[in-house]
């Protein structure tokens, strides 16, 4: 059939430079191969010329089908499925990249891309080690194309192709028997991005945190190099940079996903321990042990051995955390993990690739690796910071195995292990003894001399010492850290972990000083102690006295279920214009009046008052009506910054979530006075009929025609209620004013007067009486430590990046 | 020997010792009536919300109250008490993994996993759905 109106042109080309790309990076990697293998050296020289000119095709080829899949995605060409899939007309152009990341094959192109970006890197920089590092890079970007294929072989799928057709995907669906099927209006519009991902920090997050993780096959690709050509010891101080840059980069890019997680997820936080954010924190862990065992090489001589473990291992949990995130074995236990595309086995092919050879290298050459074989001084700096790196890996380590043990084990053997009852403490209580460990290392190792350290080193830790204890003497005084759910002895880990912090932040900042006299150029590594230093002193603060401030003790007779009271009773209920007593504040739910130019965002706006100085703020927690064609509401938060503490609230239920119509009728009822009328939960008794009434609810003259009915509502808790309809007359008309008992649900209208002394009552019974919230509301105490720390710890890494640039060419220079 | 690796040997006697209580705090998934033999029992209950029951939430009233009766893929139900808001489009969920444990025939539910067909994880069917019934 001939199909009306497809733009097919692009998704060929498209398709065609994904082969290109995958062709390319296989004449690539053997060229380099052939280049790195050959001892003549015009041969090399010439196989080196052909693997540029293939990566050379690579990039171009990786660059077009970026640039083509941007080009289907920003002009609406809904004939593509990944078009129609991840975009809609209405969605803002600035969340074009988030959705070209949205999936799968969005985020292998980008990886691919920064491959690109790193592989024309090193060409221009002309290394010696080029043809090995690059026939390392050469073959992730084969595994990498082949994860956009998107080609059968039989029945099996290679690579998900990013150019399908919708009517390729769906292909029995039966619009598609009509030619011109692009006509219809579920053509005419995609399913739009998923709204939780439509925050700038899905545009920034994706890419960095796949710098991060393109990055750390540099360091990998350095030491295989080393391992390959039996040189082991000349790579590292040309390398150290780039490992730098990645843990640095990768760090910021976790830390960016922690950011956005606090910002619109609704965890209550920016970490929880979720096996998608493990896995990327793993790879990150090894990475920085790598960075210290390089150090301690390049200034010692020891440690080669396990700077070639690490980096190695870094870059295969890497692709590790690859496998986890999108072969679906996490399945139950992480919220965003990506569902099972049907590449398992090439996901796990890509893991094999690069974790058999690499490691069998290793052990085949590990004799030969040089090393010393007098050991570190305990005095010595490389000893402590030996020590620190094994603890970071272990730990990272345990990670791994608490992470991907149960889908694993499951997996294999059938059975139905699941994560522990307190997922979080089953991590943090482990942690925590690493954040001690580490926090005191990195307070006192750079005080020590490599080598050998005299007692000098006391004298000038005298001061960092006194000053950590005043902070944390005066610290516990005025705040204290408030974590005793878990015990005594969790919270003694807390506060210990707590000094220890401390300790590294005042230590490395006072180093700065007395350690290297104030040269910040050559004082990354302490930069970047403090930043970590701070984050932690952040993530403990702000993890261990969080408050929830929306305890619900309001006077709502609210009924409590007795089995309630030792749970977490979270969410205030707000009633439309009532201010409620919320802690320290005042809490009131003003309207849910506005909303964003799309209509698919609604603000409810919550004014704020501090009892205590009358100081005022609003807050505009608000719900996103989903998109991908599902009804119903996101919840979105919002902050309220200050310096020192963030007031985080959102919204846990709105009376208009549902969207149902209020269906409820009006029951009429004839009743005289003393009589009982039933309702769902209760009884009411009209107590008497009271003519012009005048009380604070109503203010009728002597002169009116007014009647009021008194009533008492008694609901089946036992609870009573006052309702006070009214009836009256005013120009000739018969009015009424109906009175509402909220808690019960219940309208009670006084609508006629009979004959007899009787009366007639409208009742109507709803769930929809009055427009309401229920409101979750935490305040963050000094959240802002961490991403000062975090920021802090990045323009460390930076710091370091170009002194060690520096000193490695140097170094170089005065080899020659 | 050399003290880092008596160092090395401690950190990893210690890092086993560390994952053989990890494996202890292990719990398992269970269906409704595995759950009523471990009653009491903190288990992951798999299920589905029972559509054609009612879910009882008023929020008014008690917003961390909700009830609801669940069943799971043998067919046998429970009723599920959970003391925390109703999760959003908590009625479109096709699947529920509760964490909680039995006690006298009601399944006390501390925590809940929704499988949504929307959030992260994108469905193809419904999005197929979409694309034949409108």
């Amino acid at each position: 059939m001939n199909y009306i109106g497809e733009h097919l042109l692009p998704g060929q080309l498209g398709h065609f430079f994904i082969v290109l790309a995958l062709v390319s990076a296989l004449v690539a990697t053997i060229s380099y191969f052939k280049a790195t293998n050959t001892r003549d050296l015009s041969d090399e020289r010439s196989w080196k010329k052909l693997g540029r000119i293939a990566f050379g095709i690579n990039a171009f080829s990786i660059l077009s089908v970026f640039a083509l899949l941007v080009y289907i995605m920003a002009t609406h060409k809904f004939e593509y499925y990944y078009a129609w899939n991840h975009t809609s007309r209405d969605m803002n152009p600035e969340y074009l990249l988030a959705a070209f990341w949205e999936g799968q094959e969005g985020s292998f192109l980008l990886w691919s891309f920064w491959y690109v970006v790193i592989g024309l890197y090193f060409i221009a920089r002309k290394t010696k080690w080029e043809a090995p590092i690059m026939s390392v890079i050469a073959i992730a970007q084969i595994c990498l194309a082949t994860m956009v294929m998107g080609l059968y072989i039989g029945d099996t799928m290679i690579g998900s192709n990013p150019f399908l057709l919708v009517r390729e995907k769906f292909a029995d669906a039966p619009v598609f028997a009509r030619a011109d099927y692009l006509n219809l209006p579920q053509m005419q519009d995609g399913q739009g991005l998923n709204q939780l991902l439509q925050n700038y920090w899905m545009v920034i997050h994706p890419p960095v945190l796949f710098l991060g993780f393109a990055a750390s096959i540099i360091p990998f690709a350095y030491a295989i190099a080393g391992l390959w050509k039996k040189d082991y010891g000349t790579w590292t101080r040309e390398a150290l940079p780039y490992s730098l840059f990645a843990a640095g980069i990768l760090g910021l890019g976790i830390m960016m996903g922690a950011a956005w997680a606090y910002e619109s997820l609704t965890f209550g936080g920016y970490w929880a321990w979720d096996p998608v954010e493990n896995a990327s924190l793993v790879p990150w862990l090894i990475l920085v042990a790598g960075v210290h065992t390089q150090v301690i090489f390049n200034a010692t001589g020891h440690s080669l051995r396990t700077t070639y473990l690490f980096f190695i291992l870094g870059f295969i949990m890497v692709v590790f955390s690859t496998f986890l995130t999108r072969s679906g074995v996490l399945g139950d236990s992480s919220v965003h993990s990506f569902t099972d595309l049907g590449m398992n086995t090439q996901l796990l092919l890509f893991l094999l690739i690069f974790t058999i050879p690499s490691l069998a290298l290793y052990l085949v050459r590990y004799k030969q690796i040089p090393h010393i074989a007098r050991e570190e001084e305990t005095s010595s700096r490389e000893f402590w910071m030996f020590i620190g790196s094994l603890v970071l890996f272990l730990s990272a380590m345990v990670i791994t195995w608490q992470n991907s043990f149960n889908p694993i084990y499951n997996k294999i053997t059938g059975q139905s292990t699941a994560a522990p009852e307190d997922v979080e403490f089953s991590y943090n209580k482990i942690q925590i003894f690493v954040a001690i460990v580490i926090g005191l290392l990195t307070a006192f190792a750079q005080y020590l001399k490599y080598k050998k350290s005299g007692n000098g080193w006391l004298k000038k830790f005298v001061l960092p010492t006194v000053i950590t204890a005043a902070i944390c003497v005066i610290y516990s005084l005025v705040s204290g850290l408030d974590y005793d759910k878990k015990g005594i002895g969790f919270q003694i880990a807390i506060y210990l972990a707590f000094v220890a912090a401390v300790y590294a932040l005042v230590a490395n900042a006072i180093y700065i000083w007395s350690g290297l006299n104030g040269k910040l150029k050559a004082a990354g590594g302490s930069i970047t102690h403090i930043g970590f230093a701070l984050s932690l002193v952040g993530i403990l603060i702000s993890a261990s006295n969080r408050k929830v401030l929306s305890f619900n003790t309001t006077g709502i007779n609210l009924k409590w279920d007795e089995r309630s009271k030792e749970k977490p009773l979270e969410n205030l209920t707000l009633i439309k214009g009532v201010p409620t007593d919320m802690g320290d504040y005042m809490a009131t739910f003003v309207n849910a009046d506005s909303t964003n130019s799309n209509g698919n965002i609604s603000y409810y706006r919550i004014d704020m008052m501090r009892k205590d100085s009358a100081e005022n703020f609003t807050l505009y927690p608000n719900l996103i009506r989903n998109t991908k064609g599902m009804e119903g509401f996101s919840n979105n938060p919002d902050s309220k910054h200050y310096w020192n503490r963030d007031i985080f609230s959102y919204i846990t239920y709105a009376a208009d979530m549902d969207n149902r119509d209020d269906t409820a009728q009006f029951k009429r009822y004839t009743v005289n006075v003393k009589d009982t009328v039933y309702y769902s939960n209760g009884f009411f008794t009209l107590n008497n009929v009271v003519p012009n009434p005048n009380n604070k609810k109503y203010q009728f003259q002597p002169t009116d025609t007014a009647l009021m009915a008194d009533i008492t509502v008694f609901s089946k808790e036992g609870t009573r209620f006052t309702a006070q309809p009214v009836f009256y007359v005013e120009g000739n008309e018969a009015r009424y004013i109906v009175d509402t008992v909220f808690a019960q649900n219940i309208a009670i209208a006084f609508s006629r007067v009979l004959e007899n002394q009787k009366i007639e009552l409208q009742v109507k019974e709803s769930n929809r009486m009055v427009p309401f919230i229920a409101l979750k509301v935490y305040e963050f105490p000094h959240i802002n430590l961490l991403w000062a720390g975090i920021i802090i710890m990045t323009m460390g890494f930076g710091v370091s990046m170009v002194y060690r640039r520096k000193q490695g060419r140097l170094k170089a220079i005065n080899k020659i | 020997m050399k003290k880092t690796h008596i160092i090395i040997l401690i950190f990893i006697a210690v890092a086993i010792a560390v994952l053989i209580s990890f494996m202890g705090d292990l719990t398992t998934y269970d269906t409704v009536a595995s759950a009523r033999q471990k009653e009491g029992k903190f288990v992951h209950l798999i299920a589905k919300l029972d559509k054609s029951q009612p879910v009882e939430y008023d929020p008014i009233t008690n917003p961390n109250y909700m009830r609801f009766v669940a069943v799971d893929t043998l067919g046998n139900s429970t009723p599920v008490i959970y003391h925390n808001a109703k999760p959003t489009d908590f009625e479109k969920s096709e699947r529920l993994v509760l964490k909680g444990s039995m006690k006298d025939g009601t399944f006390e539910c501390d925590e809940m996993l929704m499988k949504c067909p929307s959030k992260y994880k994108e469905d193809v069917e419904a999005n197929k759905n979409n694309l034949s019934s409108n």
